[in-house]
Order: structure tokens, then sequence, then C-alpha cells
């Protein structure tokens, strides 16, 4: 039983961020929010994670804002405000990095593109394949025999 | 010929992306600003050793800098000198954000090392400088007179980089503040 409840209590008394939010549904979105948020910091880390200061005052401004009634889209905005798209996890389509999400889609395309070509061009050859095939001692020419 | 002119060409451009990304990958380290352009955040708060307020908002109509400090970051220790100089040189008004540090530290830094600030205001719970977008010290911003943040730099001054990004980019007339 002591095991059991130790299992429970010692990781969240470790945790980085031990602060609760009173209300469930607060803190689910605090939650979220803390893990979506770079710690510009130790730049591979979320705010959520990250045990220095700046991540601690960052964390307290999410639960301010939070608890002011903002939505998740206004507290990530006054965040990209302040330290741009960078602290964004997943950053927001702009006209800034929209060749960044619009080049794979592009490259899908001209990858599409160019297997589109080589099929039809082996389409194309296989008939010609098959009728060899089909008559392995004919003396007749090739279709295109005479063009040569 | 032109079925190796196609990957030729691909393979070509994407040496010339890399190369480019390789060439500018010192500058990638640095995170750019996210308020150049933007009006200055608003603050007033206590100033450094006095019972007084310093609101940004009196800087309205001049050019200044604000430089971002504290006794617990060494570069700022090794930035000090050149602040040092700027002061002398009284180009522009430096005003100091003494960021999460305690008032005692920071008076004897002081004391200590000189003051090459105008007023240093205090920002113990590190809210001013989350409005400014500060990630690390020492950061310094050059604001111009009608409150809009110019330029930021991030890790210590240096006479060179003074000179050419802060000072390079004052209309004639701004130095010695125009007050």
């Amino acid at each position: 039983m002591v095991v059991a409840w130790l299992l429970i209590a010692v990781p969240r008394a470790l945790a980085i961020d031990p602060i609760e939010l009173e209300e469930p549904a607060l803190q689910e979105r605090y939650r979220d929010l803390t893990h979506e948020l770079r710690c510009m910091q130790c730049q591979n880390q979320s705010i959520a994670d990250s045990p220095v200061g700046l991540a601690g005052d960052l964390r307290r401004e999410v639960r301010e804002l939070l608890l002011a009634g903002k939505t998740d889209a206004e507290i990530r905005n006054h965040m990209r405000e302040r330290y741009g798209d960078f602290i964004l996890f997943r950053p927001q389509f702009s006209s800034r990095n929209a060749w960044l999400w619009l080049t794979p889609l592009l490259l899908l395309l001209i990858g599409l593109g160019a297997a589109v070509r080589v099929i039809r061009r082996r389409a194309a050859l296989a008939p010609t394949d098959h009728s060899l095939h089909d008559e392995p001692s004919g003396d007749s020419a090739p279709p295109d025999g005479s063009a040569s | 010929m032109t079925r190796f002119l196609l990957p030729a060409g691909v393979f070509a451009l994407l040496v010339t992306v890399l190369f480019i990304g390789v060439q500018r990958a010192p500058e990638k380290t640095v995170i750019p600003s996210a308020l150049i352009g933007k009006s200055a955040p608003a603050f007033v708060l206590p100033v450094l050793g006095s019972a007084e307020q310093f609101s940004a908002a009196s800087m309205r109509g001049r050019w200044y800098v604000l430089n971002v400090w504290g006794t617990w970051c060494p570069e700022c220790r090794n930035e000090h000198e050149t602040l040092l100089e700027i002061a002398r040189s009284r180009a522009l008004p430096v005003i100091g954000l003494n960021w999460k540090d305690e008032d005692g530290a920071a008076l004897e830094w002081l004391e200590q090392l000189g003051n090459p600030y105008d007023v240093v205001a205090v920002d113990r719970e590190g809210r001013v400088a989350i409005d400014w977008g500060v990630y690390g010290a020492p950061e310094t911003f050059l604001v111009d007179a009608s409150g809009t943040v110019v330029y930021r730099h991030v890790g210590p001054l240096d006479p060179q980089t003074w000179s050419r990004e802060f000072l390079g980019r004052l209309p004639r007339g701004a130095i010695g503040g125009g007050s």
C-alpha cells in the first residue's frame, strides 16, 4: 500500500512543475499549452519540461492568462507576439513560412507526375513485348522496322 | 542528354540551397526578435536603489538603449566595459533592466564595476522581460524616438557591434538624445 502510494506520489513530487490548477478543465488546458510552448533557453524542451527560471516565468504567464479567461488561441498568440513563431512547437501557417509548408506538397506533385510519365511509357512498351512473345518464330518485321 | 540534365539541375539547386544555409548558419543561432518594427512594450518599474518609479513612456521623443542584465549572468560582466564606454560617449541614454536579480547584489555590482546606466529598472519577477521577448541575458534593444523597437542584440555587446548595429541605425542628429 505504501509502495503503491510512493509510486504515484514520488513522480509528482519530482516533476518540474508541481503546480496544479484547481479546476480540472483548466489544468488539462494548462498541461497541453505548456507542452506545446518551447523553452527559449533550452530550445529542445517545452516549458513544461524545463527547470530553468524563464520556463517557470512563462508557465506562470500561461496560468495567469488561463485564469483570466483567455482562450488557447489567445494564449498562443500572446506568446507568439513576444517570442515569434519559434516558441510554438506547432507553428501556424503564415506568409513567411508558407514555402516551408508547401514545398513537400510540390515535391509530392513532381514525384507523382514523374511516376505517371514512367508508368505510361512502360505501358506503351508492353503490347510490343507481348506480340513478340506470341510469335517467337514469326518472320514478319517489327512494326517500326520499315521506318528505320 | 536530357535524362542527365534534369537530375544534375536538381542536384545543383540542392547544393546551392544547402550552401546558403551553411553560410548563414551563425546568424541562425540567434532567434530574431518578434518586436522589431513594433511598439516597445510599456512598463512602470521601481528604480534600483530608490523609491522612485521608472516609466518607459518617459523616453518618448528620444532614441534609447535598453540593456537587460543580472549579476547572475557572466556574459553581462564581459560586456560591462563596452557599456561604460557607451555611457562615456554620451551617444544615447542607456536604460538598464535588472532581470530577476537581488537589489543588493545589483547595487554592489554597479559600485564595483561602475554604473553605465542613466536609470536601472528592477524587474524582479521577470514579467517585463517576457513582454520584451527576452530569452537570455544580456540582451540589448534599440528604440527610436517614436517608441518603436529598431534592433535587438543577443549576447554581450562589443564596440564593433555597437557602432555597426546601433550607431549605424541612428539618423543624423539623434546622437545625444535630442533633448
